[in-house]
């Protein structure tokens, strides 16, 4: 659906040239959510913008739906944009226009009869829940409701693609929730391609398919959501999913001597990740039952990413050399990604 | 007062009022779409021309640079060329008109540079024209500020329009110099004064009003 081949981008600035993006080569299928995170300065601001051509590339070409944007005339450009929606981080809503007439803008662009209008905009009033709201000004709306007022307007000229720059930032958690659900059912019922440019890893996991880490202006990682969760290759990408999924010690651990050699007295630390139907198995069960070992739940979380179950536990077992090889090898038969810490004592100075 | 005095109060209140009205319809027909060019042309604007934008800002400096007093004799020739004289309440009208164009296109500029840059962005995703995200965008969104700066346009003119009087323009400035300066009437020129500052007040009250009905955010 939306195809950049080779994308670079160079800015003129003062201190000279700056390069936003360094060649990026992304494929972003229809009907998924496209996440796209990085960091402020990262380029993802400007990737998105080269996407509707806001931001016009260096370099390389831009294919939407087909269509070469980077091959056209500025006639031809201000056609493809209307097939394609775009909500931003401030709204960008006319202040002097009520709600009606900020959803009724793009309509009237393409001279729309006035009935035609209203029919649409009332149906776009009641998809994103503002029917009271129609007379209203956007100075008297709270922000969620200036952001669904912007979807409602992105929405408006029937477009195949929504652009969603940085479109919860500026928003409290609960209402974050409450736009990223309506983003979702959009992209549901109206099989619409939806693009995502977040620096928030919560945003990526609750409603993405696909996700791009992007770092100083080239891709760092992509994949899908769940196998990049469980599985990040990248540096940036673990510093993300630990803002989302904590991968400290659990406090009474922290800060002490981890060690490769048993320590008298202390706990071999594992960390056990489970994917999908095996994050319902009983394993510490089976383990206990079949290896003469003991075994400290310290810390344990369920998660569901893209509606796939997502089980992490970090377990600390203690036993002679012969019971924690057999713990071991016990755990490594099983369906799960077993990673070993290291011996080490609990904090002396911590409650035990 | 005697009916003498408020006879000629009153015909030169009208003659003030008919060359503002008059020079600051004029001038704004001109001068907000300058304002709107000086703005768009601008490096970086939905009509971005470099060329052009300079040329245009040198022109408005140049005249801005001028004192109304010296433009209005300086242009005496072409005054009579437009007029068919250089005297009169409609004479004292092109002066006002030509000091006044560049005024309100520098101030139509300032009052757009305060729209934020993401409303156009916007307009431009939905494929909006230059033309439609100047009708449509940018002029109802500063439309409030635009009214507060014009307002002091007209404030300038009432004052430029006194000075017009000292060539022959008529209205309450030229009675001020006329009876209340050169015939020893204090009454007249302090009268004038007093019309002035209502005059004043009442224009600045107005356009206050109406800038702040039409600001909704």
């Amino acid at each position: 659906m939306i195809k950049l081949e080779g994308v670079e981008k160079t800015y003129d600035s003062p201190s000279g040239k700056v390069k936003a993006l360094k060649g990026i080569d992304l494929n972003i299928n229809k009907g998924e959510i496209f996440g796209i995170i990085g960091l402020s300065g990262a380029g993802k601001s400007t990737l998105i913008r080269c996407i509707n051509m806001l931001d016009a590339p260096t370099k390389g070409k831009v294919f939407v739906d087909g269509e070469e944007l980077t091959a056209m005339s500025s006639n031809e450009l201000r056609a493809a944009r209307k097939r394609i929606g775009m909500i931003f981080q401030h709204f960008n809503l006319l202040s002097s226009a009520t709600v009606y007439d900020n959803i009724a803008f793009p309509l009237r662009l393409l001279d729309m009869p006035e009935e035609e209008i209203e029919k649409k905009v009332t149906s776009l009033l009641s998809l994103v829940g503002l029917e009271d709201k129609a007379k209203q000004y956007p100075g008297a709306l709270s922000g969620g409701q200036k952001q669904r007022v912007g979807i409602a307007r992105a929405l408006a000229s029937d477009p195949k693609i929504l652009l969603c720059d940085e479109a919860t930032s500026a928003l409290d958690p609960q209402t974050t929730k409450s736009i990223l659900d309506l983003i979702k059912v959009i992209n549901e019922n109206l099989s619409l391609t939806v693009v995502v440019i977040t620096h928030e890893m919560q945003v990526i996991k609750d409603i993405c398919n696909r996700v791009a880490v992007i770092e100083n202006g080239v891709i760092a990682e992509e994949g899908s959501v769940l196998q990049v969760f469980t599985n990040p290759q990248k540096e940036i990408t673990k510093e993300f999913i630990s803002v989302v999924l904590s991968n400290e010690l659990p406090v009474a651990f922290r800060g002490g001597k981890i060690s490769k050699e048993p320590i008298e007295g202390g706990y071999l630390l594992l960390r056990l990740t489970f994917i999908g139907e095996s994050a319902d198995d009983p394993v510490l069960a089976g383990m206990i039952r079949s290896c003469p070992v003991e075994c400290t739940m310290l810390f344990g979380n369920l998660d569901e990413i893209q509606k796939v179950p997502f089980g992490r536990m970090i377990v600390g077992i203690t036993g002679d050399e012969d019971g924690i090889y057999k713990a071991l090898s016990y755990l490594s038969e099983q369906d799960l990604k077993l990673e070993v810490i290291g011996y080490v004592r609990r904090n002396a100075d911590s409650p035990s | 007062m005697s009916g003498e005095m408020l006879t000629l109060l009153l015909k030169a209140l009208g003659e003030t009022v008919y060359m503002v009205a008059v020079s600051m319809i004029i001038a704004s027909v001109i001068g907000v779409p300058l304002g709107v060019l000086l703005f768009t042309t601008e490096k970086g604007g939905i009509l971005e021309n470099e060329t052009l934008n300079k040329i245009i800002g040198g022109i408005v400096n140049a005249v801005r640079s001028i004192p109304f007093i010296i433009l209005m004799v300086a242009i005496i020739p072409f005054t009579r060329f437009i007029v068919g004289s250089a005297i009169g309440t409609t004479a004292a009208m092109v002066p006002l008109v030509i000091a006044s164009i560049p005024f309100i296109g520098r101030q139509v500029e300032t009052s757009l540079k305060e729209v934020p840059y993401g409303l156009i962005e916007a307009a431009l995703s939905m494929g909006a024209t230059p033309f439609q995200i100047i009708s449509r965008v940018l002029l109802p969104e500063s439309m409030p500020s635009i009214v507060a700066q014009l307002t002091t346009v007209i404030i300038a003119l009432v004052g430029e329009s006194a000075m017009a009087g000292a060539i022959g323009g008529g209205g309450l400035g030229d009675l001020a110099i006329r009876y209340g300066y050169q015939r020893f009437r204090p009454e007249i020129m302090i009268a004038t004064v007093i019309i002035l500052i209502i005059l004043v007040q009442l224009v600045q009250f107005l356009g206050t009003k109406l800038s702040e009905h039409l600001r909704k955010r």
